[in-house]
C-alpha cells in the first residue's frame, strides 16, 4: 500500500469510526466491545478499526454473504414443534465477542476447578455419598433428581472420569463480573458452530485475523478424539463412534460435522448391536467390534433393557457391556445429575468440599423453591425473578418476571406451588451487550458464553466457546431453539504467546488473506 | 463401512444420475419439438420413459408439455420427479455428511437449493432449456467432485455402483421406448424426419458425436449397437454395467474372474452375455424382449446388492428400497 493511499485510508478510518460509534447507545448495560466513555475497549481496538474501515454497505454485504454460506453448507438445526423436518440456520452474526487474556485465565482457573470437584461429587454421589452424610447436599434432593441414576450405582467409569465433556453457560452481569449460570454435563451441543463460525469469519475478515493475536480453535475435535480414544479399555487402536439419536435430532448437523472432523463412524442405534458381551456395529462386511461411543443421547434412551424400555434410539444390552467395562461411554451415564439446577445451587459449597477452595467463578444468587423461606421470597418477586425448571434445558420450562405478563406469572406461581423440587429462581440478570448487525447499523444485543471443557488425561478448556446472542431487541433468551443467533468468540492470546490464530489454514481463506494483505 | 451408509451413499448416487436422465429426456424433447408439428404427441412417450405413467394418468388428464414438464420436474408428488430425486439425494447424503467430502455436500446441497427455488417461484425457468442444461451440468459437477474429492475406497465404490446402475437403467429406457421409431424408420431410410428422431435419441444420451466417430452414417442397428454393446461409451448399457460390476468386486475385494456371492455372479454373468452378443441377433429376436429382459436382470443385481450388504440391518418401514425395487 502507498503510502498516500495509507494515510487517506486512516482518515476515513477515523472518520467513520466518529460516525458509527458515535451512535451507539450502551443503553445502560455492560457493552463488550465499547466502555462506558463510548471508546471501544483497548483488546478489540483491531476489530472496531478494521469495521470502521469497511466501505458503506460493506458490512451488509458480508454478512449477507455469511447468512448465504451458512445456507448453502446446509449448517443447520431442526426445529422441534415445527414440520418434521424444517431445517433452520442458526444465524450468525457478524461481530465477535473478544476476551481478553488475562480475563480468560481466570475463566480456565474456574471452570477447571468447577469441573474436577463436580466429577468428584458424582464418583461421590454413585460411591460412599460422602457428601450427603457430612450434610453439605441433602439426600432427598439427589434422591429425587432427575439425572440420577440408580442404575449406576457403585460403577466406575473407565479412567474415573464421568463428564468428559462439559459446555458450561457463562454470563456477564452489569457489575462487569463472569458467573456461571449452568452446567451442561450431559450433552453439551454447539461445539460446531464455534467451529463453523470462526471457518466463516476468517474467510470473511482474513485482514483482522492477521492483526489480531487469536487463540486458535481449531483442535478441538482432535483433543476430544484423544479423550475418547484415552477411555478405551485395553484396545491399542480403538474404534471409537458417535451414537446420535438420527438425522431428525435437532443437533444432527453437530453430529455428523463431528463425526467428520473426528473421522470417527457416526452410528445410529440400529446399526449397533450387543453380543457376546461386546458391543458390535453392522458393516457391510459383516461385525465390528467398538470400544467406544460418544453419545448424544440421553440416559433415558441409551438402552431400553436399563432405562426406558419404549426407546427405540438406544442399544439393548448396551449398559451390561458398559458394566463389564467393555465399552466406555462419553459423557458416563448418569452425570446428568449435576445438570440438576437445584444441585446447581450447591456447587459453590461443593467445591469447597471437595478441593478445599473458593470458587474462582461465583454462582449466580440462587432460591431454592423447596425450600420455605426462599419459596416465600420467590413467590412475592416473581416479577423481578427468573424461574427456571430444575430439569430442563434450551430455554423451555422457564419464566422471566420482568418480561411477563400478570397472568403468565400467576400461572407459574401456581405450577411452583405445586411442585416446589422442581423450581429454582435467580435474580434478572442485566446480560452484558455486543454490538450486533442490525440492518444496517449496529446495535447491542445481550450474549451469553458456553465454553467447552475436556476432561480426559487432564482437563482441556477450548480457548474460545459459544457465544450466544438474543437477537430480538431487549430480549434475554439466548437459545437458538427460541430466536438465538451466533457470535465468533476471540480469546486473545497474551503478548508473548505463538499459540494464535492464523488465516492461512484453510485454502478459501488463503487466497483471500493474500488479497487483504497485498 | 456401516451397512446404513452403504445404502445411503448408493442412494444418494442414484438419484442424482436418476435427476440427470429427467432433466436429459426433457432436455432432448424440448429441442425436439423446435421440428415437429404434432406437438402432443411428442410428449406423451416422455412419461413412458420414466415408466411413472400410471400415477401420471391418474393425477393429470392430458399428456401436454406443460403437465408433462411440471410431473416430471417439479411434482413432490412424484417420487422420480427432479425435484424429489434431488431432495431424496440430499437427504440420503445429509445422513452421511461425515462420509462424504464436504465439497460433495455442498455441492448437492446447493444444487437441491436451486431447484427447490425454481420449484416454489419459478425462477430460472423462463428459459426451460437453459434450466435443464443446468440440472444436467450440476450433477456432472457432482460426479466430478465426487471423482477428485472423495477417497476411491468402499464408499467411493458404492457410489460409482448406484450411479452407473441407474445409468444403465435409464440408458435400456431410452432405447426401449424409442423402439417404435427406429423400427419404423427401417422402412423409410433417410427422411429428414427419422434422421432428427435418431439424432434425438442419440442425444439424449449425449452420445450424437460420440456415435458418428464411430458409425458415421445414423441406422437402426448401429444406434442399438452403440448405446448398448458398446464397451467404451460412458453411457452405454454394456459399459456401465462393466464400471458396475468392477466397483461390486472392488466392495467384496474378489478378483474379477472370481464370485464371492450371488450379485456378484449374477452381474459377471451379465457383463459376458451383452460381451459376447451381437446387434443383428438382438434386433431380429426382438429389441424389446431383449430389454425387457435386461432390466429383469438389473433389477434382481438391485435386489441383491440390497440383500448381500444392506439387508443386515432392520430398516425402517418408509426408506426408499422396496418401493425402489418394483421398479
Amino acid at each position: 500500500m502507498t503510502v498516500a493511499l495509507r494515510i487517506r485510508r486512516s482518515r476515513v478510518l477515523l472518520f467513520s469510526l466518529l460516525m458509527k460509534f458515535g451512535d451507539y447507545n450502551l443503553g445502560g448495560f455492560y457493552d463488550e466491545m465499547v466502555g462506558e466513555n463510548g471508546r471501544p475497549r483497548a483488546s478489540v481496538r483491531h476489530l472496531a478499526r478494521n469495521l470502521e474501515a469497511l466501505p458503506e454497505g460493506e458490512l451488509i454485504r458480508r454478512q449477507k454473504s455469511a447468512d448465504r454460506a451458512l445456507i448453502q453448507m446446509g449448517i443447520t438445526f431442526n426445529v422441534y414443534g415445527e414440520s418434521a423436518g424444517v431445517e433452520k440456520t442458526l444465524p450468525f452474526d457478524l461481530v465477535p465477542r473478544i476476551i481478553a487474556a488475562d480475563e480468560w485465565t481466570q475463566i480456565e482457573l474456574g471452570l477447571k476447578q468447577r469441573i474436577e470437584a463436580l466429577n468428584l461429587f458424582i464418583n461421590d454421589l454413585y460411591h460412599d455419598q460422602q457428601i450427603i452424610r457430612d450434610g453439605i447436599v441433602p439426600a432427598h434432593v439427589i434422591e429425587s433428581s432427575k439425572g440420577f441414576r440408580k442404575q449406576c450405582i457403585g460403577m466406575n467409569p473407565p479412567r474415573g472420569v464421568w463428564c468428559h465433556i462439559t459446555g458450561t453457560d457463562l454470563v456477564r452481569h452489569g457489575d462487569g463480573k463472569i458467573y456461571v449460570l449452568e452446567d451442561n454435563l450431559r450433552c453439551p451441543s454447539g461445539v460446531s458452530y464455534v467451529l463453523e463460525n470462526r471457518h466463516l469469519m476468517k474467510s470473511l475478515f482474513p485482514e483482522v485475523f492477521a492483526a489480531s493475536k487469536v487463540r486458535p480453535v481449531s483442535n478441538y475435535p482432535l483433543r476430544l478424539r484423544d479423550v475418547l480414544e484415552y477411555l478405551a479399555p485395553g484396545n491399542l487402536s480403538p474404534r471409537v463412534v458417535l451414537l446420535t439419536p438420527g438425522v431428525f435430532n435437532s443437533a444432527y448437523f453437530e453430529h455428523s460435522f463431528l463425526a467428520q472432523q473426528m473421522g470417527i463412524e457416526l452410528v445410529e442405534g440400529s446399526d449397533l448391536v450387543v453380543s457376546d458381551g461386546y458391543v458390535w456395529m453392522r458393516t457391510t462386511k459383516g461385525f465390528e467390534r467398538v470400544d467406544v461411543i460418544y453419545r448424544r443421547i440421553d440416559d433415558d434412551f441409551l438402552d431400553p433393557e436399563a432405562f426406558r424400555p419404549d426407546s427405540m434410539l438406544g442399544v439393548p444390552g448396551l449398559m451390561e457391556v458398559y458394566k463389564a467395562g467393555n465399552v466406555a461411554l462419553a459423557n458416563a451415564p448418569g452425570s446428568g445429575v449435576a445438570d440438576d439446577k437445584v444441585v446447581y445451587a450447591y456447587v459453590p459449597r461443593i467445591i469447597k468440599y471437595y478441593l478445599g477452595q473458593e470458587a474462582i467463578l461465583p454462582n449466580v444468587p440462587t432460591y431454592i423453591c423447596d425450600e420455605e423461606k426462599d419459596l416465600a421470597y420467590v413467590l412475592e418477586n416473581l416479577n423481578q425473578l427468573v424461574v427456571k425448571a430444575a430439569n430442563e434445558s434450551g430455554g423451555y420450562g422457564m419464566l422471566i418476571g420482568p418480561h411477563s405478563t400478570k397472568e403468565q406469572c400467576a400461572d407459574f406461581a401456581k405450577r411452583i406451588v405445586a411442585d416446589p423440587r422442581n423450581y429454582i429462581a435467580q435474580p434478572t440478570l442485566a446480560l452484558s451487550r455486543v454490538p450486533t448487525v442490525v440492518d444496517d447499523h449496529l446495535e447491542g444485543r445481550h450474549v451469553d458464553l458456553r465454553p467447552y471443557i475436556l476432561y480426559g488425561k487432564d482437563i482441556f478448556v477450548m480457548p474460545g466457546g459459544l457465544t450466544r446472542v438474543a437477537l430480538k431487541k431487549g430480549s434475554l433468551v439466548v437459545n437458538s431453539s427460541q430466536g438465538g443467533g451466533s457470535k465468533d468468540t476471540w480469546v486473545l492470546a497474551d503478548k508473548t504467546s505463538n499459540d494464535t490464530d492464523i488465516p492461512e489454514d484453510t485454502g478459501f481463506s488463503q487466497t483471500q488473506s493474500m488479497g487483504g494483505n497485498s | 463401512m456401516l451397512s446404513r451408509v452403504a445404502e445411503s451413499i448408493y442412494w444418494m448416487s442414484r438419484y442424482v444420475e436418476r435427476a440427470e436422465n429427467v432433466a436429459r429426456f426433457i432436455g432432448v424433447n424440448l429441442t425436439l419439438m423446435l421440428d415437429s408439428s404434432d406437438r402432443e404427441q411428442q410428449w406423451w412417450p416422455l412419461v413412458n420413459t420414466t415408466g411413472d405413467h400410471k400415477d401420471f394418468e391418474k393425477r393429470y388428464k392430458f399428456a401436454t408439455e406443460e403437465n408433462v414438464l411440471h410431473f416430471l420436474t417439479f411434482d413432490r408428488d412424484n417420487p422420480n420427479s427432479i425435484i424429489s430425486c434431488l431432495r431424496s439425494a440430499r437427504e440420503n447424503a445429509r445422513s452421511v455428511r461425515e462420509i462424504i467430502s464436504s465439497e460433495m455436500w455442498l455441492q448437492l446441497n446447493t444444487f437441491y437449493l436451486k431447484v427447490n427455488d425454481a420449484a416454489t417461484t419459478g425462477k430460472g425457468m423462463e428459459s426451460p432449456h437453459d434450466f435443464y442444461t443446468d440440472v444436467k451440468l450440476s450433477s456432472h459437477l457432482f460426479t466430478g467432485i465426487t471423482d477428485a474429492t472423495m477417497t476411491h475406497g468402499e464408499g467411493w465404490h458404492f457410489c460409482r455402483l448406484g450411479r452407473k446402475l441407474e445409468r444403465a437403467d435409464k440408458t435400456s429406457r431410452i432405447l426401449d421406448v424409442k423402439y417404435f421409431i427406429l423400427l419404423r424408420s427401417v422402412a423409410d431410410v433417410g427422411t429428414p424426419l427419422d434422421d432428427t428422431q435418431w439424432a434425438a435419441v442419440l442425444r439424449s444420451a449425449s452420445a450424437f458425436e460420440m456415435y458418428r466417430k464411430r458409425h458415421g452414417r445414423i441406422s437402426p442397428n448401429g444406434i442399438v449397437q452403440f448405446l448398448l454393446l458398446d464397451s467404451e461409451f460412458p453411457r452405454a448399457i454394456r459399459f456401465c454395467l462393466s464400471a458396475a460390476n468392477d466397483s461390486l468386486h472392488a466392495i467384496s475385494g474378489t478378483p474379477l474372474d472370481k464370485a464371492s456371492n450371488n450379485v456378484e455372479t449374477l452381474l459377471s454373468g451379465l457383463c459376458s452375455n451383452l460381451a459376447s452378443a451381437g446387434v443383428d441377433e438382438i434386433v431380429k429376436s426382438g429389441l424389446h424382449e431383449h430389454l425387457d429382459n435386461l432390466q429383469d436382470q438389473m433389477n434382481l443385481v438391485g435386489t441383491g446388492i440390497f440383500e448381500t450388504f444392506f439387508a443386515k440391518r432392520v430398516r425402517e418401514a418408509n426408506k426408499q428400497t422396496s418401493a425402489e425395487r418394483t421398479q
